[in-house]
């Protein structure tokens, strides 16, 4: 029996050296539902969504405290295994970086990390997710070419499927939209909405109207601080906090 | 413009273009002039048969064999641990202070003096280990006088690869080492294959840090324990005893050679590999 | 790395107790090298490294400095690259080969054209041609490629923005290159000169062939020398015990030296970094 919610994060902080970058977080994410955050630049929302998969761990200066409960379980804990934990939480970036190589071995690359050998399926794998970002259509004759020969909102849409090939169950978003042009750009929200039939996905983007567009929940972000959190419709319509009006409105930002 | 602007201009590329002229003017009078009266000399036989009478006479046979068993012994031990430390140093290490003196030491290798590198391997290989003049001693002491040069070149190819690869690689569940060998290393194959022609090179063309570690023998060496003599050294031994002109410059005619093969080749490789990354 | 720490050992401990035996300050200071006699100053090896090292420098770097201005600001992109192809080959060339070239073109040639340019001045002057000047021109020759590639890489990494705001303000080509590219390039020139003068400093090979080999104090730049390198090569294969010693100790100063520029360089390029922001 899978919990409702697939996050839930308590008094998290997050410090790089001597700066603190997250203050007392706490969060829910709800089961397959498309969580947005939303701030100004340099709030901590990114930070925040790579805590969710640990990426942050790259970073040497970075410490983290509190709780950050995924499935049940405190990632954060010595008992957890990174590389399973990625593998149920993916991630697309704010570039895409596909890998220099082709379109199918960039798909492939994540289920044979995890030892998946069989053509057949791996072939299938590749089909399904990419049918499922609506990139089969147009790669499929060029599964052997390069995969840096797609154009942006291509790479991008491969960088997803890339990430659903492992079968994750949430897959975090990183702005991944900025570096593309609105047409890219309306695809892949258009995906997005689709995939949360399987998928939970956490978007961090600011762009409030792509926010108030797909989401079902948004959270804003601060200085490092949660300010609110609350359903999209009724932040964008309602919000109890008169910062997050502000920002929402347009008045800083 | 004024008269003595313009007079500064003139001045000014004059002196340029003079010294610039006189760098390729340098070059091109070596190369050509140690080639064409080396070329003529560099026949089927010189390049086959064994030397005769201290090298004044017949060919260089076992001497371009002990080059090529030292530079391979030297290659053979470089590559993994040069590009193993260059992996660890970059990828693994958090930037400690371990790392930043060990990356100077690098550097420090780099410029020891050959000679100096001669006495080491004399005092090292030859002695302490017991090697005895030897093609081992000799490609033992090449093979730290190329490992820097090996080291900074994959350094400097792992930099170069996006941190957004490694991170994508990361995000799917890949460990630090499948992350390396799978995504960053192939991106490193052009930068590194690079820094080990150049090695070799360094390698082929070394003097006097195999001098004072091979011996000087004229023999074939059939075991790395025998004792060899290599191209630039047979060329300083007819140099300095001024044994015979036409081998002296046939033997330096086949270095320059060898040199501007595998420059060459470093330098195809890097257009070409390139090319291939960024389709 | 172990290798470093290995080398550092292993010469000393077969250097430092000739040092010890003779007592530092003769070692250094003596002018008399006659290891047959257990003579051992080293002090014209040093001044003769030191005079054909200036002398490498004197001509190499002005000349090499200017290739890489000519390099990077002047000559299109195409044959900007064969020149940098070139420069790179002739890095690669082994100096056993320079130390050939020289001592069939560069010794005589000193002998027949410079020694009736310094007779004028001096009747007296003679010379075999193995001398400070042939060797200083060949070091010249060979440093090249280190500070033109070096100065090159400084030059080109200035960003073009400095470049573009010269020119916006009326200034011409020389004036950018000469007030803004090569002034901002500096530390990295430095660098360049630095490293290339230890390359200079630890050329066995070449010097070996060319300077003629004779541990005296040169009076004019006609003289023969010999220098550190050359003197270890030269005479590790003859030497006895305690003579290998001191050739290992004349290592110990040549290791110094070349630790303490390669420091150096280190220093001016990272100071680079710093002004550069």
């Amino acid at each position: 029996m899978q919990k409702e919610n697939v996050f839930e994060i308590e008094n998290l902080n997050l410090h790089y050296g001597a700066f603190q970058a997250l203050i007392d977080v706490g969060i829910i994410i709800p089961r397959q539902r498309i969580t947005a955050l939303i701030g100004p630049s340099g709030c901590g929302k990114s930070t925040f969504i790579r805590t969710l998969n640990r990426m942050n761990d790259l970073i040497p200066s970075c410490r983290v405290e509190g709780k950050v409960m995924f499935d049940g379980e405190d990632i954060y804990d010595k008992a957890c295994d990174v590389i399973a934990l990625r593998k149920k939480v993916g991630m697309v970036f704010q570039r895409p970086n596909p890998f220099p190589k082709t379109v199918y071995e960039n798909v492939v690359y994540g289920p044979k990390i995890h030892g998946e050998k069989n053509k057949d399926r791996l072939d299938e794998i590749v089909e399904r997710t990419l049918k499922e970002v609506a990139l089969w259509d147009e790669v499929k004759n060029r599964l052997n070419k390069s995969a840096l020969g797609l154009s942006g909102g291509q790479q991008q849409r491969l960088c997803i499927a890339r990430a659903l090939a492992v079968g994750p169950e949430v897959v975090l978003m990183d702005e991944p939209t900025s570096a593309l042009d609105p047409i890219a750009t309306l695809k892949i929200e258009e995906l997005m909405s689709g995939l949360c039939e399987n998928y939970t996905i956490v978007i961090v983007t600011h762009n409030m109207q792509q926010a108030a567009r797909i989401s079902d929940f948004t959270a804003f972000f601060l200085n490092g601080v949660i300010v609110e959190t609350d359903t999209t419709e009724k932040i964008f319509a309602n919000p109890a906090n008169t910062k997050t009006e502000e920002y929402i409105t347009g008045r800083f930002g | 413009m004024s008269s003595s602007k313009r007079r500064k201009d003139i001045a000014y590329y004059g002196v340029i273009a003079a010294l610039s002229v006189f760098t390729l003017f340098c070059l091109i009078v070596i190369i050509v002039y140690i080639t064409s009266n080396g070329l003529p000399h560099i026949t089927w036989e010189f390049l086959t048969e064994r030397p005769r009478s201290m090298g004044k006479e017949g060919g260089i046979f076992p001497i371009i064999v002990a080059t090529l068993y030292a530079t391979a012994i030297a290659l053979v031990i470089a590559c993994p641990i040069g590009i193993g430390a260059a992996v660890f140093f970059k990828e693994y290490s958090k930037g400690g202070r371990f790392i930043q003196i060990v990356r100077i030491f690098t550097e420090v290798l780099a410029g020891i003096p050959s000679i100096v590198f001669g006495l080491f391997g004399f005092a090292f290989f030859v002695v302490f280990l017991g090697l005895g003049w030897s093609v081992l001693s000799g490609g033992l002491t090449l093979f730290m006088m190329i490992l820097p040069t090996i080291v900074r070149s994959t350094e400097e190819s792992l930099e170069t690869v996006p941190m957004s690869y490694r991170e994508g690689s990361l995000s799917v569940g890949a460990t630090r080492w499948q992350t390396t060998v799978k995504v960053v290393l192939p991106c490193c194959v052009k930068g590194i294959v690079t820094g080990v022609i150049l090695g070799v090179g360094r390698a082929v063309g070394e003097t006097a840090a195999v001098m004072l570690t091979m011996g000087g023998a004229l023999r074939l060496p059939l075991s790395p324990f025998d004792a060899g003599r290599t191209m630039s050294m047979h060329m300083f031994v007819l140099t300095s005893e001024g044994l015979s002109m036409e081998k002296t410059f046939a033997t330096a005619a086949l270095l320059i050679i060898i040199i501007l093969i595998i420059n060459s080749a470093a330098n195809l490789i890097g257009r070409k590999v390139g090319a291939i990354n960024s389709a | 790395m172990v290798s470093v720490a290995l080398i550092t050992v292993f010469v000393f401990m077969n250097g430092l107790p000739s040092m010890v035996e003779h007592g530092f300050m003769e070692f250094l200071l003596g002018d008399r090298w006659r290891p047959t006699n257990g003579l051992f100053g080293i002090l014209p090896l040093v001044v003769g490294t030191l005079c054909v090292t200036g002398l490498a420098l004197l001509i190499g770097v002005p000349t090499g400095v200017a290739s890489a201005v000519f390099l990077s600001d002047i000559l299109p992109k195409k044959p900007a690259a064969v020149f940098k192809f070139a420069i790179e080959l002739l890095a690669g060339i082994p100096s056993v080969v320079y130390g050939f070239f020289g001592l069939i073109i560069i010794v005589p040639m000193v002998k027949r054209i410079f020694l009736p340019i310094l007779q004028v001045f001096d009747p007296e002057a003679t010379t075999t041609g193995f001398s400070i000047m042939a060797g200083g021109l060949v070091l010249a020759i060979m440093i090249l490629p280190t500070v033109v590639g070096l100065s090159e890489n400084a030059i080109s990494a200035v960003p073009s923005d400095y470049r573009e705001a010269s020119l916006a303000i009326g200034a011409n080509k020389r004036e950018t290159a000469m007030r803004v590219l090569v002034p901002a390039a500096k530390s990295g020139i430095l660098a360049s000169i630095i490293l290339g003068m230890g390359r200079a400093i630890g050329e066995t090979m070449a010097v070996l062939l060319i300077t003629g080999n004779v541990a005296l104090l040169p009076g004019s730049i006609l003289d023969p020398v010999a220098t550190l390198t050359g003197t270890i090569a030269l005479e590790m294969s003859y030497a006895d015990a305690g003579h290998q010693q001191a050739l290992f100790a004349v290592g110990i100063v040549l290791f110094c030296i070349i630790f303490i520029l390669n420091i150096i360089a280190r220093f001016v390029a990272s100071r680079m970094g710093v002004g550069g922001k």
